[in-house]
């Protein structure tokens, strides 16, 4: 009798989804092959200071650090398990129609992120999880452009990952939960924190939240954290405000100022209540952006999710937001059923990509995937297994109701291109400014998405659209309608989210052959060795 | 022409420019597209204007046509009003030149040869030394063994070009409709009197099939089929770089290849900057259908053709890369023309890789057509009564034995 070969699961993403589900699959019997761009698992929510920096107190540095220290010793440490760091997936490639299974991944191996010295590999698996986590989303402002104007995201890496402040004299604004520990981590490093401002009005936050608030119990951990960063800010005398942005910033060649304004619900400014303040950093954040490009080029479908409608509104606010047709998008997430399967065969997707709920919510995704892709999504004979994977999907149910909950309390509101003057810049790669992306919706012949794009270069320079690219598309909704653009036979429908070239890859890192990763369980430099 | 009612079937660059030309000499013209203008085929090019890849002959006429009309046919548009103004910006014009490099020294008598016999045909085809082409060109491989300057050779940006002359045929009273998709035609009397569409009915006194790739499919639905089908190609960008490529440049075996008519993947290397400082680096060929699926080892195999090119760009990153389906017939040749078989319907398609640079060319030569006037370049070998368009299977069975 022969012994049916284990499944071949490769884990795209280290970070709390990622892991969770190597964890799952290896447990499930799979040989895992765990892939990151970064030297250490982890991913932006267990960012770790690199060793060598001897981080004196990371249980204080971090939530949840122990399990997580735990399962990371335990999946990297695992026989069944190669863990790739410093490896980028550029590319996957979707198998001719009648053949099953995911698609193959294209691999950098080995080197910082666009650094040289990289090989490019193939791999090829039984079954594909992707936990690729999101960024966050910026909208922009005039004077966003200016150095001094840094996402929140990178000034909890800096702050985090190397202990460096950003800035002396900050303020933190945008919408959302993650103000708070960024926050936190400045001024754990240092920084001056002037103010925490929260566009969302108290009214829009709490009615967000409120609804049904029994659901929160099982995200008291979740509560507890950020009760726990609210008591830092206070402890520092760090006001924090609500209904209130940036919606300026200004400087000659950094930012000096910051113009802050009051907010009505819908994120339209207050007339009189404009203030200036002296700041050399601003942190913003107005939410994640999921990183879809990998789950596109895997064929997976998306939903885009409506937007609960801003201000006064009653129990339906998603449903109102629909009939109104004006409040956008919340953008859109990976499409996952129950055993957070794709709609791509042997495709799984956990975390943030599925839907912004934190870290809890990502580990039992990714849990779930994990055991899926691994077995196919079959019931465990053991009763303790299965036991725990029920517990699994009622922590993701649960994360996934505090995310829908999350995107009603923390809203992006409508109303916010009236910061915008015509010279702001929106792509601030190719420095497209918001008067030229108006004036090239409003020509009747250059309209379409990619046409638009092409002509005014929003979204072509290095960031490839990361940042600007549903902005740019949520602009053209309101200046064009709803109505979605349909491509031609055989071309892809426009989405911001669209890079089959995933990662930036070196013109000789691509000329060179590439070499199958064949056994997930070696290195690649022991195979080159060997 | 006025009067008239003109129906463009396609709203890319050559349907643009067809209507342009029609509405400017007074036809009421309506352009009909089933997704956005320019956002299919046109988009997904490099933009290329170039006289440097054809052979003397009918297609090496329409585009020395093309290449004399293109300056002026911008200047117009930008003229015509602030919105044309933009869009001719837009179009980034850029008469940079084209050098053939060969590597080889089958290459270089073959490039030598063909260059001659381009320049009998009144093409600017000069011949670089070794340090003239240095001097044009600094960081081109040192392991050329040949290379020709074409000074005619221009480049645009394929949608902005686009835009402009579908601007200036909407500025000269053209109507566009987009999102609208062709069912089936309406023939009364043995002629093409109108197309049924998604929206309801269209009558007109002449159709023009511009729907590029999918004018093949097209055609089918108004009972007279075409032979043309798509060709993909797929294009590679690097992140913006200081001036490295200063003409547009590609090896000598790039002709070859646009000439061939092979089902396997065909790869040469074809490299210059865009105003953003970005450089396009081409090309592929692949007969595949209307498959979009990302081939890494395609784009291996260009990217490795580039570098022996630029042997210096080897560390520079790709940031990106699309592929477009081109619309490509067996003999090479576009279908400019009336259809024997239906009266009322005209063909404008079948350009493959060249439908950005030949597409002014194109409608000033439709205009003709339809006008019954002598046409600018001798037009009879884009004929649409010819065996690679009326029966192509068999003409490739021909083309193989």
């Amino acid at each position: 009798m022969t012994v049916p070969a284990a499944r071949r699961v490769a884990v795209v993403g280290a970070g709390p989804a990622g892991l969770s589900a190597a964890h799952a699959a290896l447990a499930a019997g799979a040989r895992v092959t765990l892939i990151d761009a970064a030297e250490e698992p982890g991913g932006q929510y267990h960012r770790t200071v690199p060793e060598t920096y001897g981080p004196q107190r990371p249980v204080r540095l971090q939530h949840g650090w122990r399990a997580f220290e735990r399962r990371r010793r335990r999946v990297l440490a695992h026989p069944r398990c190669t863990w790739l760091p410093r490896t980028s997936v550029w590319a996957l490639e979707q198998p001719q129609p009648e053949h099953e299974g995911p698609p193959r991944l294209h691999l950098l191996c080995a080197g910082p992120a666009d650094g040289a010295g990289r090989t490019r590999h193939t791999l090829d698996v039984d079954a594909l999880v992707l936990a690729v986590g999101a960024h966050d989303r910026v909208l922009p402002f005039p004077g966003w452009q200016l150095p001094g104007v840094c996402t929140a995201g990178a000034a909890q890496a800096l702050a985090k990952g190397e202990r460096v402040a950003v800035g002396e004299r900050v303020v933190v604004a945008g919408s959302g939960p993650f103000l708070l520990p960024v926050a936190a981590s400045l001024l754990d490093v240092g920084s001056r924190v002037l103010e925490v401002l929260e566009a969302n009005t108290a009214a829009t936050t709490a009615r967000g939240w409120g609804r049904r608030p029994w659901e929160l119990a099982a995200q008291a951990g979740k509560a507890v954290e950020l009760a726990g960063h609210a008591a830092v800010l206070a402890r520092h005398r760090v006001p924090y405000r609500t209904g209130r942005a940036v919606v300026e910033a200004r400087g000659d060649g950094r930012v000096e100022e910051v113009v802050t304004a009051r907010l009505r619900a819908d994120w339209s400014v207050l007339d009189g209540t404009r203030r200036t303040l002296a700041v050399d950093t601003v942190c913003v954040s107005h939410g994640f952006s999921p990183q879809l490009e990998l789950p596109l080029a895997a064929g997976c479908a998306l939903d885009e999710r409506p937007a609960p409608r801003c201000g006064p509104a009653g129990d339906g606010g998603a449903d109102d937001a629909r009939k109104s047709g004006r409040s956008g998008s919340l953008g859109a997430f990976v499409r996952v059923d129950e055993q957070q399967r794709t709609s791509v065969p042997w495709v799984f997707a956990a975390g943030e990509i599925t839907g912004i709920a934190g870290a809890p919510s990502a580990r039992a995704e990714g849990a779930v995937a994990g055991w899926s892709a691994a077995t196919g999504g079959s019931t465990p004979r053991d009763p303790g297994r299965r036991r725990a994977l029920r517990a699994l999907r009622r922590s993701r149910d649960q994360g996934r109701a505090f995310a829908e909950r999350l995107a009603r309390a923390h809203p992006i509101g409508a109303a916010w291109p009236g910061w915008l003057r015509p010279q702001t810049v929106v792509c601030r790669c190719e420095e497209t400014d918001y008067g030229s992306l108006c004036a090239a919706f409003a020509t009747e012949a250059g309209s379409a998405s990619r046409v638009a794009k092409l002509n005014t270069r929003a979204g072509l320079g290095p960031c490839q659209g990361r940042i600007c690219g549903p902005t740019v598309a949520e602009l053209r909704r309101r200046f064009l309608g709803d109505a979605p653009e349909r491509p031609a036979e055989g071309l892809p429908r426009a989405d911001p989210h669209r890079r089959p070239i995933a990662q930036p890859v070196r013109l000789g890192e691509l000329a060179a052959p590439s070499a199958p990763l064949t056994d997930p369980g070696r290195r690649p430099e022991e195979e080159s060795s060997s | 022409m006025n009067g008239t009612r003109a129906v463009v079937l396609g709203a890319g660059i050559i349907g643009a420019a067809c209507a342009r030309e029609l509405a400017l000499a007074g036809a009421a013209v309506t352009v009909v597209d089933r997704g956005g203008p320019a956002a299919a085929t046109t988009s997904h090019g490099e933009g290329n204007v170039l006289v440097s890849d054809k052979g003397p002959g009918p297609e090496l006429a329409l585009a020395q046509l093309s290449r004399e009309l293109w300056p002026t046919v911008l200047t117009q548009v930008a003229e015509r009003s602030a919105e044309g103004h933009r869009a001719a910006q837009a179009a980034e014009w850029d008469p940079k030149g084209g050098i053939v490099v060969a590597t080889t020294s089958a290459g270089a008598h073959a490039l030598a040869r063909f260059a001659d016999s381009q320049r009998s045909a009144g093409v600017r085809a000069e011949p670089l030394a070794p340090e003239a082409l240095r001097e044009a060109e600094p960081y081109v491989t040192r392991e050329h063994t040949a290379a020709v300057h074409y000074g005619e050779d221009a480049q645009v940006q394929p949608a902005g070009a686009a835009t402009a002359l579908l601007t200036d045929a909407l500025a000269a009273g053209a109507a566009l409709r987009g999102g609208e998709e062709v069912c089936s035609g309406v023939v009364r009397g043995g002629r093409l009197t109108g197309v049924r569409t998604t929206h309801g009915l269209l009558e007109a006194d002449l159709f023009v099939n511009a729907a590029g790739p999918w004018s093949g499919a097209l055609a089918a639905r108004l009972g007279a089929p075409v032979g043309v089908e798509p060709r993909r190609g797929d294009v590679l960008v690097t992140t913006p770089q200081p001036p490295t490529v200063f003409h547009k440049v590609y090896d000598a075996d790039y002709v070859g290849s646009v000439g061939s008519g092979e089902e396997e993947s065909q790869t040469s290397a074809v490299v210059e900057s865009t105003r953003a400082g970005s450089l396009l680096i081409g090309s592929s060929r692949r007969r595949v259908g209307f498959d979009d699926r990302l081939r890494p080892e395609v784009l291996s195999a260009v990217a490795a053709k580039a570098l022996r090119l630029f042997p210096s760009l080897a560390r520079v990153p790709v940031m990106r890369a699309y592929g477009g389906f081109r619309p490509y017939v067996a003999d090479h040749l576009p279908v400019i023309g009336a259809d024997p078989r239906l009266p009322g319907l005209w063909h404008a398609s079948g350009h493959e890789g060249a439908g950005i640079g030949l597409s002014v060319g194109t409608g000033r030569l439709l205009l003709h057509l339809v006008r019954g006037e002598p046409p600018p370049v001798d037009a009879a070998a884009f004929r649409v009564d010819r065996p690679a368009v009326l029966r192509p299977r068999q003409y490739q069975q021909q083309e193989t034995t």
